[in-house]
């Protein structure tokens, strides 16, 4: 039980998945201007995340290994989350119309969200087996929806301060970033 | 011939990523710990950018519009598998370094920006020009932040001592607190800098 509590926490705070491994910066920077934007795509990066781990996981063991296609993981991974967002995508249209308002817009940004890719090959690279797959998949995106919606709150405060006008937009949104990765550099040995 | 030129020269300064077009941000900052690993990851991006543009163009008439995207994704995911198994052969020491960010390439924004805005609408030599100047473009930027973190994060400069005896470096620099800093620090500067340009 430990095992999984260290492996969340380690995931969540320690190696957050933008604050340290930096995957996923470009929605990070394009969706946290207003708070309600910031929670709708944090949701559906844990949604997708999740489920794109596990299928990844699934092609992993079942189809490249048995049949030494190891070299071809970037590309099947790739499909196979493509794929995955264009069927979640329909289902959800289809089944479960109000999900589906929330999370519509953000869902074909997220095959290009390097942070979805990004944990399913870490995940196979870490030789988790299914259910730690899994737990890591959802530990990592809840640290990417944290971060997200963290800086959101930030973003949202300085909105109308005097900042230089050079610096305004992305400029100071990186720097904010910054301050933010020195805050969370303080959980760095609280899990190894 | 003018065409071409502008189309490589634009990448170059006037569109320059990701200082310029904020794309592809994530290999940006998380490569670049040393000057010799921005050119790397630069140099295989533009290999990527530059076959992807072509191949894209040449099969521009023949991809439906509807399945564009999984396509060019599709294109672009086959160079990053050669770019993969290359660097494993021949430069396994660089591999090693950018290690996941090289399976990433297939994810970063500009080359599918560039297959979407470009490439999928102009022949092969005005997109084989666009490719190179973005690439190049993508390939300085990564340098020269690189450049900038390992001189502050180091004291070094591609591995030979730059700084003074007695110079303390600032660790944090190589640490994503730092790249996070100084890019953002570098995107104020090229904000400052353009708009003294349109003043005179």
């Amino acid at each position: 039980m430990s095992d999984y509590l260290l492996l969340i926490v380690g995931a969540i705070f320690v190696n957050n998945i933008i604050l340290a491994r930096y995957l996923g910066n470009c929605p990070f920077l394009g969706c946290s201007t207003r708070l309600d934007t910031a929670i709708g795509m944090a949701m559906a990066v844990v949604f997708v995340v999740v489920m794109a781990s596990g299928a990844t996981w699934i092609v992993e063991t079942y189809i490249l290994v048995p049949y030494e296609l190891e070299y071809l993981e970037t590309i099947a991974f790739i499909l196979v989350i493509a794929a995955l967002v264009q069927f979640v995508e329909m289902f959800l249209q289809k089944s479960v119309p109000a999900l589906y308002q929330a999370l519509g817009i953000y869902l074909p940004l997220i095959t290009t969200n390097c942070a979805v890719l990004g944990i399913a090959i870490l995940a196979v690279q870490n030789e988790y087996d299914f259910v730690k797959t899994l737990v890591y998949a959802f530990a990592a995106s809840v640290g990417y929806g944290m971060a997200l919606i963290i800086l959101t709150g930030i973003r949202e405060r300085y909105a109308v301060a005097p900042i230089p006008v050079h610096l305004r937009g992305t400029s100071i949104g990186l720097v904010t970033v910054g301050l933010l990765a020195l805050a969370f550099l303080g959980f760095a040995g609280l899990v190894h | 011939m003018m065409s071409v030129v502008q189309e490589f020269t634009k990448g170059l300064w006037k569109e320059i990523p990701p200082f310029r077009l904020v794309l592809g941000l994530c290999p940006t900052l998380a490569v670049t710990t040393a000057g010799k690993n921005g050119v790397g990851m630069g140099l295989a991006t533009t290999f990527v950018l530059v076959c992807s543009n072509i191949l894209i163009s040449l099969l521009r008439n023949i991809i439906p519009n509807k399945v564009r995207i999984a396509a060019f994704i599709v294109v672009i995911a086959s160079f990053v598998v050669i770019v993969e198994l290359v660097m494993q052969a021949y430069f396994y020491p660089l591999y090693k370094i950018l290690g996941i960010f090289i399976p990433l390439i297939v994810v970063n924004c500009i080359i599918l920006g560039r297959a979407e805005a470009f490439a999928s609408k102009n022949s092969v030599l005005p997109s084989i020009a666009d490719g190179l100047g973005m690439g190049f473009g993508f390939t300085i930027s990564l340098t020269v932040l690189g450049s900038i973190r390992e001189i502050i994060g180091n004291g070094t400069l591609f591995g030979t001592s730059v700084m003074w005896s007695s110079f303390e470096p600032f660790a944090i620099m190589l640490k994503p607190p730092g790249a996070f800093l100084c890019l953002g620090l570098i995107l104020g500067l090229m904000n400052l800098i353009s708009s003294r340009q349109k003043g005179h």
